[in-house]
């Protein structure tokens, strides 16, 4: 256990050793290879990266150097990503036999190895982290200490300000004026439905009870999202520390972090986050010695979507099946095991602790007039720099496709962005100058959802777009009510016959009254978004269902019934790279001569499109 | 992973798991979790045993069994093939991989082949979007995949 005084003496002895992160100019003679150890790169080799690192430098006998895993840097695309400071080098792609020549060449004779250093969209070879396009127009505050610090050691957190926020909270500040604080910041729930925060946490801290609960929501459902688990690998102190804020604020005791169990090393990273704190004396009976007690719990999930929805989540946390309960009661009143509970998202709390420091006059300075603050998004899809990005409120997607993004690859066009995952819509050109918030997305139809953001070029079908979340919602509706249920599976057959070249004009207008009942008339926020994807795609591109009922075509040929693949040619040079390519042998000819597709054997596939250089096939 | 486990094994096997939670019935998922990782299924022995010890009907527990994709009543083959179906991936052309593993194993995702070497799922986002699209056999992680990629990998276990 620490005291207060103890706690500073660590954060500033470790600040100074550790200044060299943050600070390019240094005064230092110590180096620090940073390597990402968030999913995506570990499963591009980066812990063999680190192995090998840590053992070049000790056969060699190498001072002053210190090999650090650290949360995910962001740019994924790049993966797995290796960054030296404090002259913040930046290589990407490394391989584990490349360890060698950065040591040899980097670390002992101070010169870069060029043919790893990353390269911007425009092909400019970057020498540092802050001059890629990519980090330009981010503002970081949820995940200001990703890819900084090393999660697994708290001492490095202490160093940055970590802990600093509780010890203020609990030795100058009341519950109310916390609370105050957050409302007054502004801070809106980043799960997706963009509740504030600081009415959340007083509708439960004015109920009567004998026991409260604060659950942090880490159930990220939505396929193609990783805001949340990049946090928890990255820096899981930060959310900790907001759990026990919101714990003196409303007079709990006890906390849940509901994580999914497809997230092993955000789980494994929790438990360490957890004991850390433990033994330091920063969540347990005595915290910091002032008397307040909590502790917090972790509860993994099992694989259930609809356990994202706050009250199905609360359900799966008392050991049964994660169907949502009848609101009200809202469980600020009446929430796991019937006792006045309060869930935030992972994100919303990795604000908290940057609020009650800064204060929220600092944080409602950021964004719009509603939305304040910043979001992450995980971007993905048909665009060059996938990967994590944090950016104000109020930012447009143009600005986030393109500048931060990097554009569509391939010198394709842009057809649509989808935010909100299954619940969410489709948002098309027209509205890429769309401020980024609340509001604006709602009113276009779709949704700032917990933060997928996903790219598609003009080879993508809207209709088999559509088709592909409604197979997801169909698959995790929970059962329990019947619009949701059975109205989503209808939706479906519709979509499967639209796909098919089955369906006529006749089905369209049923699907659409379909959605909308569907909106009206289920229980919780799974069925009622359900019908997103559909509504949004048939606003914006009726045409392309029209073409799939009327003339039955769809003009992607993503829809394999409707398509056949064929080479033009007049255009075919008789390369025969298209059959060398095709995986079932479906490409037939001599050398030399015009291809011909067998169209019995082609399994549609495109492998061809893509291998052809005289965009010969269609 | 590999095969039906024995009666034995699996009631001492559990009742270890069962010693490190409290005797409450909100520690069901966590147990079940942990059993699913152990013997790679849920077993039916498994199941009575969590149910007499805290006193949860066997229903119940089947409920919450198939309510979860986690979890899994039947073993998985020897080698098995998940394909990520998230958005990310999707957008890429996962979908092609996994009309191409449904034709080359000929089982439908969720499926085991008869001599129990593969078995194959369709998975909502591995957490590698970076590497779109993706699929994986165990834990091994396949990015930037091709059919024909794809391909090269079965034959190679195919062949074993």
């Amino acid at each position: 256990m620490k005291t207060i005084e103890e706690l500073e003496n660590i954060r500033k002895e470790k600040r100074k050793e550790l200044d060299l992160r943050v600070n390019t100019e240094s005064n230092t003679r110590e180096k620090h290879i940073l390597v990402c150890r968030g999913t995506g790169c570990t499963s591009s080799k980066s812990p063999k990266i680190i192995e090998n690192f840590r053992r070049i430098i000790q056969e060699k006998n190498i001072q002053n150097v210190r090999v650090i895993q650290t949360g995910c840097f962001g740019l994924c695309a790049k993966g797995p990503i290796v960054i030296i400071r404090p002259e913040e080098t930046f290589y990407a792609h490394v391989k584990p036999e490349d360890c060698e020549e950065i040591i040899d060449k980097h670390i002992c004779n101070g010169q870069k190895v060029e043919r790893l250093l990353c390269k911007d969209i425009d092909g400019k070879i970057v020498n540092k982290l802050d001059d890629l396009n990519f980090y330009k127009k981010q503002k970081r505050i949820a995940l200001k200490n990703c890819g900084i610090i090393d999660p697994e050691e708290i001492d490095e957190y202490i160093a940055f300000d970590g802990y600093k926020a509780i010890e203020k909270v609990l030795t100058q500040m009341t519950p109310d004026e916390v609370i105050e604080t957050v409302s007054k910041s502004g801070l809106r729930g980043r799960g997706g439905a963009g509740f504030p925060t600081g009415k959340k946490w007083s509708f439960a801290q004015k109920e009567v009870s004998n026991q409260k609960y604060i659950v942090c929501n880490a159930d990220e459902g939505d396929p193609g999202a990783f805001m949340d688990r990049s946090i928890l690998e990255g820096d899981p102190h930060c959310v900790l520390e907001a759990m026990a804020i919101a714990g003196y604020a409303i007079g709990a005791n006890q906390g849940y972090i509901y994580v999914r169990a497809e997230y092993p090393i955000a789980v494994q990273r929790l438990k360490i986050a957890i004991k850390q704190a433990r033994e330091y004396g920063l969540l347990g009976d005595n915290i910091l010695g002032t008397g307040f007690k909590f502790d917090i719990d972790i509860r993994l999930g099992a694989g259930a979507f609809v356990c994202g929805e706050e009250t199905a989540l609360l359900e799966s946390i008392e050991g049964k099946r994660g169907q949502p309960r009848v609101k009200p009661p809202y469980p600020a009143s009446k929430g796991l095991f019937g006792k006045p509970t309060v869930i935030n998202n992972v994100e919303t709390l990795a604000n908290i602790t940057k609020i009650i420091l800064n204060g929220a006059d600092w944080f409602s300075s950021i964004g719009t007039e509603k939305s304040k603050g910043t979001k992450v998004f995980a971007l993905g899809g048909n665009v060059n720099n996938v990967g994590l990005v944090e950016v104000p409120m109020g930012t447009t997607l143009r600005e986030i496709v393109y500048d931060i993004g990097g554009g569509i690859p391939n010198g394709r066009g842009f057809k649509a962005a989808q935010t909100g995952g299954p619940s969410g819509g489709c948002i098309p050109a027209e509205h890429l100058d769309t401020p980024i918030d609340y509001e604006s997305l709602a009113s276009i139809g779709s949704m700032m959802g917990s933060g997928g953001l996903i790219v598609m070029d003009d080879t993508k079908c809207m209709v088999s777009l559509a088709k592909f979340y409604l197979e997801f919602t169909v698959k995790e509706s929970c059962g329990k009510c019947t619009p949701c249920r059975i109205g989503t599976k209808r939706m479906l057959e519709i979509l499967e016959k639209l796909c098919a070249g089955d369906a006529d004009e006749y089905d369209i207008y049923r699907l659409e009254k379909l959605a909308i009942n569907i909106k009206k008339s289920s229980i919780c926020g799974l069925g009622q978004s359900a019908p997103n994807p559909v509504i949004s795609t048939l606003k914006y591109f009726r045409d392309e269902f029209r073409e799939h009922a009327l003339a039955k075509e769809c003009r992607t040929h993503e829809c394999k019934e409707l398509s056949r693949i064929e080479i033009n040619p007049e255009l075919c040079k008789g390369c025969g790279l298209c059959q060398r390519n095709c995986p079932v042998h479906a490409i037939e000819g001599e050398q030399r001569e015009k291809r011909v597709i067998n169209q019995e054997k082609c399994i549609k596939c495109g492998t061809c499109i893509n291998s052809c250089p005289f965009h010969a096939i269609k | 992973m590999e095969g039906k486990c024995g009666v034995q094994k699996v009631t001492e096997e559990t009742k270890e798991i069962l010693k490190k939670y409290p005797k409450e019935k909100d520690q069901l998922i966590m147990i079940l979790n942990d059993v699913q990782e152990k013997f790679g299924y849920i077993p039916k022995q498994a199941q009575v045993v969590i149910s007499e010890e805290l006193s949860i009907p066997m229903a119940e527990i089947y409920g919450v069994i198939t309510f979860y994709s986690r979890f899994t009543l039947a073993p998985k083959g020897k080698y098995n093939i998940s394909i990520c179906l998230g958005t990310a991936c999707f957008v890429k052309g996962s979908q092609n991989l996994l009309d191409r593993a449904k034709e080359r194993l000929k089982i439908e995702p969720g499926g085991v082949t008869p001599d129990g070497k593969f078995s194959l799922d369709d998975v909502r986002c591995v957490g590698a979007c970076g590497l779109a699209p993706v699929f994986m056999v165990n834990d091994e992680v396949y990015g930037n995949a091709t059919v024909k990629q794809f391909d090269e990998v079965i034959d190679k276990y195919m062949n074993e």
